[in-house]
């Protein structure tokens, strides 16, 4: 049992070890779907909330693989509940608003693959929390992806009107940017001990 | 200029070998479709594990063996898949050659499963394998498929080392744990750093994007 404070595996999740910036987790949407402010914030809230119920289902998970002494089948069945979850909100968001699964694309079945969803689960069994530390851990990743897809999304709207020279142009200077961002998230080391 | 009447012949023999349809299976993979430098899929371990060359080089085989062996068992089962469940039916199949790397590895060597940490497990959510799946080997023939999955894993393997060695040279001094840099070598902190990673990556990028670029004005 891991007795981390909740306030501490928020602020660690979120902001010390960040999913994109400090472990390069959903590299994918953070490329690929951080063209606009508004669906960057969509599409961080709908990853949190897969990110939370994966996390909560594999909290389950690992008690009834324990019960049956399985551990082997552990990466199968988070994936499995990863897609399904994935499937749950798709189909939600399809229903309440077409514009924004229109604007989401590709990247909203993408989620299943996306590594921070995955890495959620497979981190907060490796480190042995609770189910309400799980919870908070689940949260402050989503979160985290959350802020890292808003900061891009700000700065490549403004980049929009900048000159940029032909070969940088694209995944590139995103990438250049996405470092100076991981930089300065370096700044919030110790924070929250 | 004997520089330059080299790289021409080089091409010259790549574009030969290209003819050929099912060599052009392969090294399509490996240089013209690249799978981190032009795709730019499999972003997420191609910068996460690229902090030294070793760890690039067990990810690039580790990654290149479950996509030959998904790619192989996928292109087999084609026909037997029905269209609606075939991505999760890919999952599975992928995650169950994933979970028998990972305790491979273990089994191998206790100390690389735990530089890699979570990595390992992460291949079942790399882009490649998923797309290489749904876009060659569910359409073509167990041969096919398997010089595509050799000449993409290959493809892989080559830009991890790519970008892990730049970062373990610059930023640890070293190349395969071999310390070679003179004493007076300073070392860039920053490469093996998270932030090194994107702005290894988006040097190499550059580097191919002005290639591609001359290449297609001339």
């Amino acid at each position: 049992m891991n007795d981390a404070s909740l306030w501490s595996i928020f602020i660690n999740a979120s902001l010390i070890n960040n999913f994109v910036l400090a472990y390069f987790l959903g590299i994918c949407p953070f490329l690929g779907v951080s063209g606009k402010i508004e669906t960057a914030t969509k599409m961080g809230a709908a990853v949190t909330f897969v990110m939370v119920i994966s996390a909560m289902c594999a909290f389950g998970i690992n008690i009834a693989l324990a019960a049956i002494n399985a551990p082997f089948l552990q990466l199968i069945s988070y994936i499995v509940v990863i897609a399904s979850t994935v499937q749950l909100v798709e189909m939600f968001i399809k229903k309440v608003s077409p514009a924004l699964f229109k604007a989401l694309g590709i990247f909203l079945p993408l989620i299943t693959t996306n590594c921070a969803v995955l890495a959620v689960a497979l981190f907060q069994t490796s480190k042995g929390f609770g189910i309400l530390q799980s919870f908070v851990y689940a949260l402050g990743a989503g979160v985290g992806f959350t802020l890292a897809l808003v900061l891009m999304a700000g700065l490549r709207e403004q980049l929009e009107f900048s000159e940029t020279i032909s070969i940088a142009k694209g995944t590139a200077l995103v990438l250049l940017v996405g470092g100076i961002l991981s930089l300065s998230f370096m700044g919030f080391a110790g924070l929250g001990g | 200029m004997s520089l330059i009447s080299h790289k021409k012949s080089e091409k010259g023999f790549f574009n030969s070998i290209a003819d050929h349809p099912s060599t052009d299976e392969f090294i399509k993979g490996v240089w013209r479709e690249n799978p981190v430098f032009v795709q730019v899929l499999g972003m997420c371990p191609s910068l996460a594990v690229s902090n030294s060359a070793i760890n690039a080089l067990a990810m690039g085989l580790a990654t290149a063996f479950v996509l030959l062996m998904s790619n192989i068992l996928i292109s087999l089962l084609r026909d037997f898949i029905p269209k609606q469940v075939r991505i999760a039916s890919y999952i599975l199949i992928i995650a169950t050659f994933v979970t028998l790397t990972d305790y491979t590895i273990q089994a191998i060597s206790i100390d690389l499963h735990k530089s890699l940490g979570a990595f390992i497990a992460l291949i079942v959510v790399n882009c490649i394998i998923l797309s290489r799946a749904e876009a060659f080997a569910s359409k073509n023939s167990v041969g096919k498929s398997i010089l595509d999955a050799l000449g993409m894993g290959l493809g892989f393997t080559f830009a991890l080392l790519c970008i892990g060695g730049l970062r373990e040279v610059l930023g640890s001094g070293s190349f395969f744990g071999y310390e070679f840099m003179p004493y007076f070598f300073e070392k860039w902190v920053i490469m093996v750093l998270p932030a090194g990673g994107f702005f290894t990556l988006a040097f190499l990028l550059l580097i191919f994007n002005s290639y591609k670029m001359k290449n297609s004005k001339a």
